[in-house]
């Protein structure tokens, strides 16, 4: 029996969910057009996006839907700086802390070579977690010269839960807005935007069991962004048909997410499941904050001595879907950023994987799991001292 | 048996993997990922190791509903093919890089990594054939002899060869191969054939070259020594090449000159006639015996002897002198560098192979 581990991934769609989203689906209107079918569709998408918003404790004006994170992180991180720079040219740092999802790496490099940004990256901690002191010292120093500051809400990897609060404070007393990227992080801890006052999160619909394709910016009211993409105008800051089936099936799947936090369960079957391979597996590393420092679905390890690749293969080849947590070229996982910025050490980088958990899993899971991996770590060891 | 199946995402390796699947065995289809910045697109027929090169490579794996997997040899294959191939010009020698590949990657990294996993055997979709013989596994020349690859399989060993299977050996023809995908509505039927060599996206060797081994101004020599022009770096060159040489006037006997050395040391370049390309001997220290070692080793043993790829191969006669394996040819033969790579066959057998290290003129300087 297949056992999925890989949440972080793609959370399988409920349902409800499904169900809401292929009724919405056979409704026929463009939410834009004036004639009653439009109005139905209309009534349909502001409806999720009410829904959206009150899941994220944000208004339904401040809700842009997107095409999925990567778009809403682009759209922040991008028309932030646009906007910014436009007020006052001098503000062309981009404020980034090292481990950042490659949404967000690749966006504010692509500003760097072709905007002329200026980045300046801020350490994290050995469990993955932004070091605010280096943050306050990067504002102190320049703040009058800063964009934006944009972050993770949580590691995407090692789940390390980062401390927004506090880091928004920190850059509003500095003048300076914040972006978060709260992909990871929302439907397993709370995400809530106006009691942390970020100017812009970002979320995707499928992590939380919505379909993919779909995602939103929350954008407070003060907050400015050029657009990435120009045309009908259809919402603030972004143009294009509005996507009135997929919000609402993103609506049913966030309230449903959001009615499930905190997990407990979750996180009482990912502790069992790392203390099982902590007990089993001789060089096991959980990385990341413990317990309550992070994400409750996810578990991530290094073993030492580890070939990564093989050890995916051996987990696969007995039914368990995980992943390496880190990017992948062309299907190639590469080496992980967030642990090398951790300082963890590159040979035990190697040998990485990342177990998360979800709305579905269960104990049959945790224990197919703990019972696949002693072999196949012991065989991902072979492996690499054979090659 | 258990069956690693290398797919370059290429017609050949995905029908040799097909081939696999229909004779009953459980197969693994792995991609190798040997660069860490693919190039996009594929660009006419060149390249290995491209984004679309892998998705042709997993659409066909799917199509055989096997798994698929991309891993990574990136590090491997640039230590030891890419850093080998510009040392080893740098050294003033002529390397087959895909012949490194086949030795310390596919048949050896990859090979190890299968074994350790659990594999039985790695295949590929060479045209050369595995047979059993009497002293055990035997290298072959395949059935399709336009096709045949099995000079750049000439540097594997009997431990190699025994868990390497090469399925498309006994077919007599490419067409054939092409058909079969066809039929079996595989999607990469049609595409052209891999040439060059596949970390070279454009084909520029040259370019390749001078940008990583550096490129100084050094001596044109004749062959009695004396400067006669003046070259834009040794390691560009390679012997028997004829042209880039510019030298801007000819010969006194009016003939093209050829390059006849490489010395990257003192940066030369040795040119004269063709005629003194002729090779009466070469040797190497590096060999190897594709199978079992052949008993008349040290006394000799007449062979035929291939110097690359795609060169005819000529009567000669083998032996193993001083850690040497020296060959001599019955007639003289052009276009023998150090670097490239002799291989020894008795009838459609490889029997072994050595590493040029150094060659004997037929003819000798004149005075």
């Amino acid at each position: 029996m297949a056992v999925y581990l890989d949440h972080a991934a793609t959370s399988p769609m409920p349902d409800e969910v499904l169900a809401a989203y292929t009724d919405a689906l056979r409704l026929v209107g463009n939410p834009s057009s004036i004639h009653g079918a439009g109005q139905a569709a209309r009534e349909l998408l502001e409806t999720g996006r009410e829904e959206l918003a009150r899941a994220l404790d944000a208004d339904p004006v401040e809700v842009v839907l997107t095409s999925g994170g990567t778009e809403s992180i682009n759209l922040a991180v991008k028309g932030m700086f646009w906007a910014a720079r436009a007020q006052d040219p001098r503000r062309s740092r981009v404020l980034v802390p090292r481990g950042e999802h490659h949404a967000t790496l690749d966006a504010v490099e692509w500003l760097a070579r072709h905007e002329g940004a200026q980045l300046e990256w801020i350490e994290l901690d050995a469990e993955g977690r932004i070091r605010l002191d280096a943050l306050d010292s990067a504002l102190a120093a320049a703040s009058g010269e800063v964009a934006l500051v944009t972050a993770l809400w949580a590691n995407n990897e090692v789940g390390t839960l980062q401390p927004v609060a506090e880091l928004v404070a920190l850059a509003h007393a500095h003048g300076v807005p914040v972006h978060l990227d709260a992909v990871s992080a929302f439907g397993q801890v709370p995400v809530r935007v106006h009691e942390v006052e970020a100017d812009a999160v970002s979320v995707s619909a499928h992590k939380v069991g919505g379909p993919v394709g779909v995602g939103a910016l929350v954008l407070a009211r003060t907050a400015t962004v050029e657009p990435l993409l120009h045309g009908g105008d259809q919402q603030r800051g972004r143009s294009g048909t509005q996507d009135a089936a997929g919000a609402a099936a993103f609506a049913v799947a966030a309230s449903r997410a959001v009615a499930e936090v905190p997990l407990t369960r979750v996180a009482a079957l990912r502790d069992r499941l790392v203390a099982g391979v902590l007990a089993t597996v001789d060089g096991a590393v959980l990385r990341g904050a413990p317990g309550e420092g992070r994400l409750p679905g996810n578990a991530h390890f290094t073993f030492a001595g580890a070939d990564g690749d093989a050890l995916l293969y051996l987990l696969d080849a007995s039914g368990i879907a995980v992943s390496t947590g880190s990017a992948c070229q062309a299907g190639v996982p590469e080496l992980s950023h967030v642990l090398i910025a951790m300082g963890v050490p590159e040979p035990e980088a190697r040998g990485a994987l990342r177990i998360t958990l979800g709305h579905d899993s269960g104990d049959a899971d945790v224990d197919a799991f703990l019972a696949a991996l002693p072999a196949a770590v012991a065989g991902a060891r072979a492996a690499a001292s054979a090659s | 048996m258990k069956i690693l199946a290398a797919m370059s995402g290429g017609v050949d390796s995905a029908v040799a993997a097909a081939r696999a699947v229909e004779a009953g065995h459980e197969v693994v289809g792995v991609h190798l990922a040997l660069s860490r910045m693919p190039g996009t697109l594929r660009t006419g027929s060149r390249g290995c190791c491209t984004v679309e090169d892998s998705m042709d490579a997993r659409r066909a794996a799917a199509k055989l509903g096997i798994p698929f997997y991309v891993w990574d040899f990136s590090e491997r294959f640039r230590e030891d093919v890419v850093d080998d191939f510009v040392a080893e010009y740098a050294a003033g020698r002529t390397p087959n890089p895909c012949m490194r590949c086949n030795e310390r990657i596919k048949f050896a990294a990859l090979l190890d990594k299968a074994l350790a996993l659990g594999f039985d055997a790695v295949v590929t979709g060479h045209y050369a054939e595995v047979r059993l013989g009497a002293d055990g596994v035997e290298l072959h020349r395949a059935a399709a002899w336009a096709k045949d690859q099995s000079y750049v399989l000439g540097v594997l060993t009997a431990a190699q060869l025994a868990h390497a299977w090469f399925p498309l050996g006994a077919t007599p023809s490419k067409a054939e191969v092409r058909a079969e995908a066809e039929a079996r509505g595989l999607s990469v039927a049609a595409k052209p054939d891999s040439h060059d060599i596949c970390f070279i996206p454009d084909g520029d060797t040259r370019g390749w070259l001078a940008e990583r081994v550096g490129a100084e101004e050094g001596a044109i020599l004749d062959r009695s020594g004396d400067r006669i022009g003046t070259h834009p770096g040794a390691a560009a060159f390679t012997v028997g090449q004829r042209k880039g040489l510019n030298i801007g006037y000819p010969a006194p006997d009016g003939k093209p000159r050829f390059v006849l050395e490489v010395r990257p040391v003192t940066n030369e370049v040795v040119v004269g006639p063709r005629e003194a390309l002729a090779i009466a001997e070469l040797a190497g220290a590096r060999y190897s015996w594709a199978g079992a070692a052949p008993a008349d080793a040290d006394a000799g043993f007449a062979c035929e002897v291939q110097v690359r790829a795609h060169a005819d191969p000529v009567p000669a006669t083998a032996r193993l002198e001083a850690g040497e394996l020296v060959i001599r040819v019955d007639e003289p033969i052009e276009g023998v560098a150090p670097g490239q790579t002799a291989v020894v066959y008795v009838g459609t057998r490889v029997v072994g192979q050595c590493t040029i290290d150094r060659t004997v003129s037929a003819v000798p300087v004149p005075a």
